[in-house]
């Protein structure tokens, strides 16, 4: 019987370690070997000795880390080609998260396991498709492993931003993407739909463009977005680091609508607390429906799930007799709020306590509500006080 | 239900209030009768469905969703209408338009109990998730698009060219979708008016006062009453019927049925604080929440505590409105009017006399008895004039109480604070232990919000639902209006206004407060 990959493939503190083959998968620390699955940081990390991965995701390592931190010596590896390390066949298969990005899948003496890194399945004009392999273990994210999170077409959401440019063409549209793959996607979805209008670029973003057009990625006309061409920006679209949108730079544009692309834009409180006046559901992670159906394609009986909601996924993935294990590795996503929790039942009677005295007050909301308001005033320091009382 | 869903939209991720009001405007000049008024009062909070309730929703999803994915996914959320709308198993891609805001209210108001869940699945099977939103909070209530009644209100006084206080007197004499109210704007009808219906008439309120100013005031021009430590309620009886109004035009008459009964007979809009008293004593406020706390009150209850109104003044006596009137002579209508009526379970509040402000000062200083706040100041010639007017009248708070205390549990908080940690409970040390004495969820900046937050992230020892335990590290000082004692606390101590005053990071959390310093604070009061 082929060896189960519990036996072979470890959890350990630098991330999971093939035993058999001696190296680490998107290790969170410098290692002797490392495979990486794709350039984002937390899991492209500098230092390592040797770093196996796929020409572009060595390209970008290079770019972002510098020549000496991007591994000592690099072995690039072309999708579907297929190399041996001490017995372990190690294949790499697009992901369909960013250029370059790739699953794992190790083949050691019969069993297969495949490490899919971060992925999506739909498509991206900026990166090669995603390709489900059939395996005896399916390693997974779960960043959006809730079932709200279901992205609409990227399409969609581009036409969106598009007819907010043609109701406000005074007002410059900054949009929050990050550097790698999303600014890519969206400057590619932006020409695909009919936008050749030159677009801004933040100077954070700027580099990885020019990678991606190394690869024969096609974006047209990009220009730096400055504030010293804040007339030209009138009516344009600019691309931003998400940090950067709410930050003086922005405020400094031509009355700005801010944008952010990113699958948490799903929930509009979220996009609320950002300050998002055009929240644009686009990411490169799965979303919920696309984890499930990924599940269901490679016919793993069973998943383990890296990191965000894992427990939902895992729930999902037991209701059609997938065994599920969380692997909870650290230091990835951008997010931990997903980050699923035990029921309420095992609280420590102190916690419980503070959990209920929330939900005790049930009854009469109107009367309440007119205490809290009366709370919230006398509880806010001096300067809301002023403020309020400016209010007419 | 597309247009409202935008509305709700627009609204919702528009900061600005003078965005939101250009949007309000919108929406009342393009949107036809009767969905605009509809859409109003569901912002307003007036729409409301006896038969459809968040329990209603809930048990929908129960049906149609795993309660595991549900419950994890509301935890995310935040929100019952947004976790339903956005797992509600659909199609993507629907794209109908839905019922109308009015065939919604009809049907949601005339349809059988056991028929509606039915209904509302159907409505949902055809909406897009947006549109999904905007019907589950139409039946929810509770918009949560930062919307007052009062800013609809302003938008109509705007749209329309009226004075604000116009619109205040019309809105109490329309209901939903306000078709009387909407004729007269457009000129095409009289100002609907409600005499004789007992209706809520906004109330006057005070500003806080910086006490900078006080130098540029004249002492003279200004009476004093204590600000009693309960809540601000109005009085309305008429030969029409009586009614007692919350501050925010919420009817609380249900949920104190010996006040209402006080009001037979009486024909008079009144203005006062409702207490819980005994013997002419105000009892702390934590005892009148537990009256507010229940919709129906049962006789053990009303006997162990009960309801008084300590009035301070009167708009109308009688069919007489007497809010242009300056406050002394309301004042002196009001005692006059006291002596002959002898209301029970009503009295006067008294002026507290003072010649300076250093004298007023000082007596506000020495006053700490657990009923009373602090003092509020009131022009003798104010005319009684709805909302927030700057100027005529100040409320001049105690001091507040302040003890460093060590975070102990951390929880998510809803709406827009959703992905944050950011109710906080504290605790102060008794013997080598930490009992926990309080919670607190605002004082901080969002800046401070957003390094809380991180700092519960990153120093979590254990998780119990939607609590985060953390390592007892982090001092906060947390300021508070009184403490009281309290059995339904472990510590036996109950802070009133808890908010967290600073976070004192300088500070090992060996060295927070004891309890022995609570306890001596309440024996000081």
């Amino acid at each position: 019987m082929p060896p189960h990959p519990e036996t072979w493939l470890k959890v350990t503190d630098a991330g999971l370690f093939c035993e058999p083959g001696g190296f680490f998968i998107d290790p969170l620390r410098a290692v002797d070997r490392a495979v990486i699955t794709h350039g984002h940081s937390d899991h492209a990390r500098p230092g390592h000795r040797a770093v196996l991965a796929t020409p572009e995701t060595l390209a970008i390592m290079t770019h972002r880390l510098g020549e000496g931190r991007a591994g000592e010596s690099r072995q690039p590896l072309r999708y579907g080609e297929t190399i041996s390390a001490d017995g372990v066949a190690i294949t790499l298969r697009p992901a369909g998260h960013v250029l370059g990005s790739a699953q794992l899948v190790l083949e050691w003496r019969g069993a297969r396991a495949v490490i899919s890194g971060d992925y999506k399945t739909r498509p991206d004009p900026t990166c090669a498709a995603f390709e489900p392999v059939p395996c005896d273990v399916f390693v997974t994210e779960a960043t959006f492993g809730l079932p709200v999170f279901r992205h609409p077409p990227a399409e969609a959401e581009i036409a969106r931003l598009l007819s907010s440019l043609r109701v406000f063409p005074e007002r410059t549209h900054v949009v929050g993407a990050y550097a790698l793959g999303k600014t890519q996607r969206l400057i590619a979805l932006l020409r695909a739909a009919g936008h050749h209008a030159p677009i801004y670029v933040h100077g954070a973003l700027a580099p990885m463009n020019e990678v991606y057009r190394r690869f024969d990625i096609e974006l047209g006309d990009l220009r730096p977005a400055t504030v010293a061409n804040r007339e030209a920006l009138k009516g344009a679209i600019v691309l931003a680091p998400p940090g950067a949108i709410q930050d003086r730079w922005a405020r400094r544009l031509s009355d700005p609508v801010v944008c952010l692309a990113s699958g948490w834009m799903r929930v509009r409180q979220r996009a609320k607390s950002r300050g998002v006046e055009l929240p644009l559901v686009i990411s490169d992670h799965a979303d919920w429906d696309e984890l499930n159906a990924t599940l269901d394609a490679v016919g793993a009986p069973e998943v383990w799930v890296t990191h965000g909601a894992e427990e939902a996924l895992i729930h999902a993935a037991g209701l059609r007799g997938i065994r599920g294990r969380a692997l909870s590795l650290v230091g990835r996503g951008d997010e931990d709020e997903a980050v699923a929790e035990p029921p309420a039942g095992s609280a420590a009677p102190a916690a419980r306590e503070a959990a209920e005295e929330d939900r005790s007050g049930s009854a009469a909301p109107a009367a309440r509500e007119a205490a809290e308001e009366d709370r919230s005033g006398s509880a806010a320091p001096a300067a809301r006080e002023a403020g309020e009382a400016q209010a007419p | 239900m597309k247009a409202f869903a935008a509305l709700l939209e627009r609204l919702v991720l528009t900061p600005a209030r003078s965005t939101k009001l250009a949007v309000l405007k919108d929406w009342i000049s393009t949107e036809p009768d009767p969905d605009r008024g509809i859409g109003l009062a569901a912002l307003t909070g007036e729409l409301s469905f006896a038969a459809a309730k968040a329990g209603l929703i809930r048990a929908l999803a129960a049906e149609r969703t795993d309660p595991v994915l549900f419950a994890l996914s509301y935890d995310f959320v935040g929100d019952l209408a947004e976790t339903v709308s956005l797992m509600w198993p659909a199609h993507e891609g629907t794209d109908a338009e839905g019922p109308s805001l009015a065939e919604v209210a009809a049907t949601l108001a005339s349809a059988r109990k056991d028929a509606l869940p039915g209904i509302v699945a159907d409505w949902l099977d055809a909406l897009d998730a947006s549109s999904r939103f905007a019907l589950l909070k139409l039946i929810t209530g509770g918009m949560r698009v930062g919307v007052s009644a009062r800013l609809v209100k302003v938008a109509l006084a705007e749209r329309y060219g009226k004075d604000i206080a116009e619109i205040e007197e019309a809105w109490p004499a329309v209901e939903p979708p306000y078709l009387a109210m909407f004729r007269w704007l457009e000129g095409a009808g009289p100002q609907p008016r409600s005499a004789e219906a007992p209706v809520f008439r906004p109330p006057m309120l005070a500003n806080p006062l910086d006490e900078a100013e006080l130098v540029g005031l004249d002492p003279a021009r200004f009476r004093a009453e204590w600000k009693w430590d309960g809540i601000r309620v109005q009085l309305v009886a008429t030969p029409a019927g009586t009614k007692l109004w919350s501050r925010g035009g919420e009817e609380i008459g249900q949920a104190f049925p010996e006040i209402v009964a006080a009001m037979e007979g009486l024909h008079a809009v009144l203005d006062g604080e409702l207490l819980v008293m005994r013997d002419g004593v105000v009892a702390a406020f934590s005892e009148l929440q537990q009256r507010l706390n229940r919709k129906a009150p049962g006789p053990k209850l009303l006997r162990e505590h009960p309801a008084h109104v300590r009035l301070y003044d009167m708009l109308f006596e009688g069919a007489e409105d007497i809010r242009p009137l300056p406050f002394d002579a309301r004042r002196a209508r009001l005692e006059v009017w006291l002596a002959r009526a002898r209301p029970p379970r009503m009295d006067l509040s008294p002026l507290v006399p003072f010649t300076s402000w250093e004298e007023l000062a000082r007596i506000r200083a020495g006053a700490r008895e657990a009923g009373i706040e602090g003092l509020m100041l009131k022009e003798a010639a104010s005319p009684y004039v709805a909302g927030r007017p700057k100027g005529p009248w100040f409320k001049w708070k105690r001091d507040p109480l302040v003890i460093d205390a060590v975070l102990m549990y951390a929880q998510r908080g809803h709406g827009k604070r959703s992905s944050f940690y950011s109710d906080y409970t504290f605790g102060v040390w008794r013997g080598e232990e930490l009992v926990p004495v309080g919670k607190a969820y605002s004082g901080f900046t969002d800046q401070e919000l957003a390094w809380l937050d991180r700092w519960v992230r990153t120093n979590t020892t254990g998780r119990f639902g939607p609590v985060r335990e953390v390592e007892k590290a982090l001092v906060l000082e947390v300021a508070f209006d009184a403490a009281q004692r309290s059995a339904r606390h472990r510590s036996g101590v109950a802070l009133r206004f808890p908010r967290i005053s600073r976070i004192r990071t300088d500070k090992p959390a060996t060295e927070a407060d004891r309890i022995e310093t609570l306890l001596a604070l309440i024996d000081r009061g």
